[in-house]
């Protein structure tokens, strides 16, 4: 349980805001908790053994070793970032960890107009497990705010990832998050994003290396697009080393907003094996859906494939479930539902009937 | 009366595909329609059923005291009509067991009728996504008897569906249709749901018309030895509406 004080400058609204994007003031079923708010931290701390999580500075100060893992899949790739950056988590899962419970951030945009830009970094290490919902939020008091977040994840041999990201921004609010994960032999690396309230602008790319042996990784989205805002986010995957695999699942719904759905993934190694899956569902007329599947291989012995269907949804399914007695609008809402399927995130049931219940919320209120 | 079909001319894409058609159906009859591939029986099911698209240009349909054509398909459902799909969709994302809930509020229907038609395992997975020609018929049923209409119309129930599932899906829809004063109009085109149901009246369709109307089986045997040339040349038109 947080301590009440802890939680005394949220204002109710806030803390609602906060709560929908996965975070449990409770953390009955949590293994640690990041909150940070503009650039201030709220709190942080670990419940469970083998995990740290702490504010970057305090990493930065005191951990030489967390010093080294800052701006290296930069360095690796021989990309730029910025350094000015305010904020930020560290979390780290020691060596054959597994923890249990998720563990829990949120990142949140209070003041009006703030530009709030941090940098995470999150280390698992080898042969250790662990599940991370991370939240990014914005108060209503927040408009004309930006958010720009960088993100590096190091899933060393062996190791387990399943990094759930919820956005819950709001109208004004631009948001442009950066991030490259590295992954090793055997590894796992999961990177789910689920946006579903309405938002400005939205630009994101995620990047995963996979550099060693049979690495595996998949990113999946869930996006809901609200009238007047534009999410063009896609994920890029590097195939770099022998039997490694990758899969990019996109699911979009535009209620009138555009989406730009990207996915690449580039095979450069033998053996490999990539699949790109876009569907996107348009309800309203003004709605718009881009899909931009892109694959590519220096390699003959590699298995890339990809499949996008994109539209409105069919009539006949609708037609269907109204023969089964449904009014259109609830046929809709039932294939819509069942259209951003959470089952596509690998989360474990608790956690998945969480991000269900929110999706179920917003959907009522959006439908 | 269950329902009535009067003079009923029928367009689909600009293309005028029934022409005055009339037929009946009694409370507790089951009526068998016959007639060769194209001759507008699935537009009529449809039509009855308000699918978007198959236009009423002239005449009626009325579902006891109510007119039907004109009122959206839920609201036919609602006054106890229920199809059974030739060509049923697949709907991505909506689980069979979803629908089931929602057709009925009794487990324990839903479970023995999906034990007694091999769906048990289908229950948990996207409508029709992978089913076989036999499984969505089945499914179909399934569906059909949680739904419990008081009209069926089932359109080729047992196409595409081996032998042994015939004779359970024969045997659920018999026992279904014994209940007090289930109706049905079933089109079939290998004739073995005969043998399962007790139908006593038979029309047969052919270019948008509705040709004669007599025993079922007797209909049957003679489509199968002379084909429906001989329907056509049979005097019985006028007395079909009748
Ligand atoms: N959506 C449609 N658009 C145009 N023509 C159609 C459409 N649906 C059916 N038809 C035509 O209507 C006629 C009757 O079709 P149907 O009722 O399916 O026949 P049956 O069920 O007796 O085999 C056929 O000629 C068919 O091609
Ligand atoms: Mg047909």
């Amino acid at each position: 349980m947080i301590e009440h004080n802890r939680q005394d400058n949220l204002e109710g609204r806030d803390r609602d805001t906060i709560v929908s994007t996965g975070m449990d003031f409770s953390e009955k079923e949590r293994s640690g908790s990041f909150l940070q708010q503009d650039s201030g931290l709220m709190f942080a701390r670990s419940l469970s053994d083998g995990l740290e999580i702490m504010e970057i500075k305090e990493a930065l100060e005191k951990d030489p070793e967390a010093a080294g893992y800052f701006g290296a899949n930069f360095r690796s790739t021989g990309r730029d970032f910025d350094r000015e950056t305010e904020g930020g988590y560290f979390i780290r899962v020691k060596r054959g960890h597994t923890i249990e419970f998720p563990v829990q951030a949120c990142l949140f945009l209070k003041q009006q107009g703030f530009r709030q830009k941090v940098h995470n970094l999150i280390v698992v290490e080898e042969g250790a497990k662990a599940y991370i919902i991370t939240g990014c939020s914005a108060s209503h008091s927040a408009s004309e705010g930006m958010h720009m977040g960088i993100s590096e994840f190091f899933v060393h041999n062996g190791a387990y990832l399943n990094f759930t990201m919820i956005h819950s921004w709001q109208e004004s609010v631009s948001v442009k998050p950066v991030s490259i994960a590295s992954v090793g032999e055997e590894a796992v690396f999961i990177s789910n994003y689920v946006c579903l309230k309405p938002v400005r602008d939205i630009t994101m790319y995620p990047t995963a290396l996979l550099h060693g042996r049979k690495a595996r990784t998949s990113f999946n989205s869930i996006i809901l697009s609200h009238p007047g805002s534009l999410q063009d986010v896609g994920s890029r995957v590097a195939l770099q080393a022998e039997e490694t695999q990758a899969e990019i699942i996109s699911r979009a719904v535009s209620l009138g907003g555009k989406v730009v759905a990207r996915g690449h993934i580039k095979a450069a190694a033998r053996n490999v094996k990539g699949h790109l899956e876009c569907r996107g569902l348009i309800l309203p007329e003004q709605g718009s859906i881009y899909a931009i599947p892109e694959m590519e291989t220096d390699y003959r012995d590699v298995d890339l494939s990809h499949e996008a269907a994109i539209g409105r949804i069919n009539k006949d399914e609708i037609e269907y479930l109204r023969c089964r007695g449904l009014s259109p609008r609830e046929a809709q809402s039932l294939i819509v539902r069942g259209f951003m399927d959470v089952g596509v995130l690998g989360l474990p049931d608790k956690l998945k009937a969480e991000i269900e219940e929110l999706e179920n919320s917003t959907l009522k209120a959006g439908l | 009366m269950m329902l009535e079909v009067k003079n009923v001319s029928v367009e689909v894409s600009g293309r005028l595909i029934l022409q005055g058609v009339d037929m009946h159906i009694r409370k507790g009859e089951v009526v068998v329609l016959f007639g060769p591939n194209g001759s507008g029986k699935s537009t009529l099911l449809k039509t009855i059923m308000g699918f978007e698209g198959y236009k009423v240009i002239s005449g009626e349909i009325l579902l006891g005291e109510t007119r039907i054509d004109g009122l959206p398909v839920e609201e036919r459902v609602k006054l106890g009509l229920g199809l059974m799909y030739q060509h049923p969709p697949q709907v991505r994302g909506v689980k069979l067991a979803q629908i089931a809930g929602r057709l009925s509020g009794n487990a324990g229907l839903i479970k023995e009728m999906s034990e007694r038609l091999s769906l048990s395992s289908h229950l948990s997975r996207d409508i029709n996504m992978g089913f076989s020609g036999g499984e969505m018929k089945r499914s179909e049923l399934f569906q059909l008897i949680l739904q419990d209409p008081g009209l069926l119309l089932l359109d080729e129930p047992e196409s595409g569906v081996d032998l042994e599932n015939i004779s359970v899906m024969g045997k659920v829809l018999d026992g279904y249709l014994k209940e007090e004063g289930k109706s049905a109009l079933i089109i079939t085109h290998t004739g073995y749901i005969l043998d399962y149901i007790n139908a006593r009246k038979g029309c047969v369709m052919i270019d948008g018309k509705m040709w004669c109307v007599g025993r079922p089986k007797e209909i049957f045997e003679n489509i199968r030895e002379r084909g429906y040339d001989k329907c056509m040349g049979c005097d019985d038109r006028a007395q079909s509406a009748r």
